[in-house]
């Protein structure tokens, strides 16, 4: 659905991107994370023609934004939903009248107009606000109305700059869960550019790591996480890990969805060894509960184990 | 209990200061209502023309602002006398009500664009960028989103502006336009009669109030 490749910008002397390349299908839920100044939000801005790039080529379903003229280019751009950090709400405007203004800019008929506002704060949850001015509102409900907003001229395609940075961690997740549904429901691909790794996994199912310009790694979100290419830590930050020196680490991943829970136990009873649990990490992500367990394993007991995991197919690696 | 004022005063306020009255309002109503249009015609220009606006045109922003600077540079007894002869040339005489509301425009106008300017200008870009995601055109940007939601701000500058203004119609007695302020100055200062002088200051004290609290009920209902 977006392709780009070989994406260049610079500001002055400063690449912001550097040869980016990614797909991004049609019905996915993408993340884009990176440090501050990474050039994430350059990236996504791209995407909808609010930034312009300087070299390489960026098509969402096959239109190139560096054909289009003025009008073709808003055209375009009413096909592409978009929410911000600060929510960018008219603080003058109702919460009807904001969410019915890309409806008038594109000249509706008042009742359809009407009919679309209803049904969006519906799916939104905000049917008791409409007459309220934003400054009444939480940030959460903010950041509902402007998806209403973003969504009104059915888009295909909702960018969502650090959308729910500003917010708490409990109303992240509402936030959350509504894209998700927007996702499944309208089968609407959102984009989701983010410093914070928990939205990642809880709703992304492919992502990228930018980092100064240059896209590092991209994949499944699940294998990022378990694979841990370098580049994830400059995001999540290293982690003091405190290992036993004695014996041998070895790291269990669950990196499908799998029907088996008791690998431990049950490994401990095959095998008849004893070993202690020194770091684990599961996590949800999306619907699935993922990650992965360091167990320390007494040096006599290393090819016991060893072969059990190889037997049974259980990923593993050392630690 | 004896009066403060002496009788004559209730003679003077009917046949001096009232008619005054009149004039100090018509001059400052249709200039601050002409400042306002060609301010906030100036304003737009600017905030569009500007590097990081929707048309960028440096070389127009840039004079405009020279234009504006230059403007305000002059102080306003300054520019009321330096152009006697635009003034002619526009309302046909160089006396009179007529004559001081062109200089009283061509001075509040700059004053009004740079307010309007730094309203507009304050508008979250962000809000801007959402206006454009969802495909509003450069108008709709500037009239819908941008002009909304400085409204607040830009009526507390034209409340401003019209403070000013009603100053400058004081002065404006200098070029014989009557009002308040000559009234102030002829009887008042001239003819030592300091119950004029106390009367009209009285008034300009209460014609600004009045222009200040309306001002603020405004904005209140407006935010």
């Amino acid at each position: 659905m977006i392709k780009i490749s070989n994406l260049y910008k610079a500001y002055g002397d400063l690449l912001v991107l550097d040869n980016v390349n990614l797909e991004i299908k049609k019905g996915d839920i993408y993340g884009l994370v990176g440090v501050s100044g990474a050039g994430k939000s350059t990236l996504l801005r791209c995407i909808n023609g609010l930034e312009s790039y300087d070299q390489g080529t960026l098509t969402v379903d096959g239109v190139d934004i560096k054909t289009l003229n003025r009008y073709e280019l808003r055209k375009f751009r009413s096909n592409i939903g978009m929410i911000f950090q600060q929510f960018s709400l008219l603080e003058r405007k109702t919460v009807y009248e904001n969410i019915a203004l890309p409806l008038q800019c594109w000249k509706y008929k008042k009742a359809d107009i009407d009919k679309k506002v209803r049904e969006l704060l519906e799916l939104v949850e905000l049917k008791d606000k409409v007459n309220i001015k934003p400054r009444e509102l939480s940030g959460g409900q903010k950041q509902r109305v402007a998806i209403a907003r973003a969504l009104t001229l059915n888009p295909k395609i909702l960018l969502c700059d650090e959308a729910t940075s500003a917010l708490d961690p409990n109303i992240t997740k509402s936030i959350l869960q509504l894209l998700r549904k927007i996702n499944k429901e309208l089968q609407i691909t959102i984009i989701i550019v983010t410093h914070q790794m928990p939205v990642v996994k809880q709703v992304c199912s492919n992502m990228s790591i930018l980092s100064k310009g240059k896209v590092e790694v991209s994949g499944r979100v699940e294998d990022i996480f378990l694979d841990k290419p370098k580049i994830l830590y400059e995001v999540l930050g290293k982690e003091q890990e405190y290992l036993p020196d004695n014996g041998i680490n070895i790291e269990i991943l669950r990196r499908e969805k799998s029907s088996n829970n008791s690998i431990l136990s049950e490994m401990a009873i095959a095998t008849q060894t004893v070993f202690s649990i020194v770091l684990g990490s599961l996590d949800h992500y999306q619907d699935d509960i993922k990650g992965s367990i360091v167990i320390n394993v007494q040096t006599e007991d290393r090819e016991k184990i060893i072969n059990y995991l190889n037997m049974h197919n259980i990923e593993w690696r050392k630690f | 209990m004896e009066s403060f004022f002496s009788p004559e005063i209730y003679d003077s306020f009917i046949k001096i200061i009232w008619p005054a009255l009149g004039a100090t309002f018509r001059m400052l109503i249709v200039s601050a209502g002409f400042s306002t249009i060609f301010g906030f015609v100036l304003a737009i220009v600017l905030i569009v023309t500007d590097t990081r606006g929707l048309y960028p045109n440096p070389l127009l922003y840039k004079f405009l602002d020279f234009i504006i600077n230059t403007i305000r540079s002059f102080p306003f007894i300054i520019l009321l006398v330096a152009i006697i002869p635009f003034t002619r040339m526009i309302v046909g005489t160089s006396i009179g009500e007529q004559a001081a509301i062109v200089p009283l425009t061509i001075s509040a106008t700059p004053f009004i664009a740079r307010i309007f300017e730094g309203s507009l200008r304050e508008v979250d870009p962000q809000i801007i960028e959402a206006a454009k995601s969802f495909g509003a055109s450069e108008s709709q940007i500037v009239f819908k989103v941008i002009v909304v939601e400085a409204l607040p701000s830009m009526v507390s500058g034209i409340i401003l502006a019209v403070i000013s203004i009603l100053g400058g119609t004081a002065m404006a007695g200098v070029v014989g336009a009557g009002g308040l302020g000559a009234v102030a100055l002829l009887y008042g200062y001239q003819s030592f009669n300091t119950e004029i002088m106390v009367v009209t200051v009285i008034l300009l004290i209460i014609i600004v109030q009045v222009i200040q609290t309306t001002g603020n009920f405004v904005y209140k209902k407006l935010r």
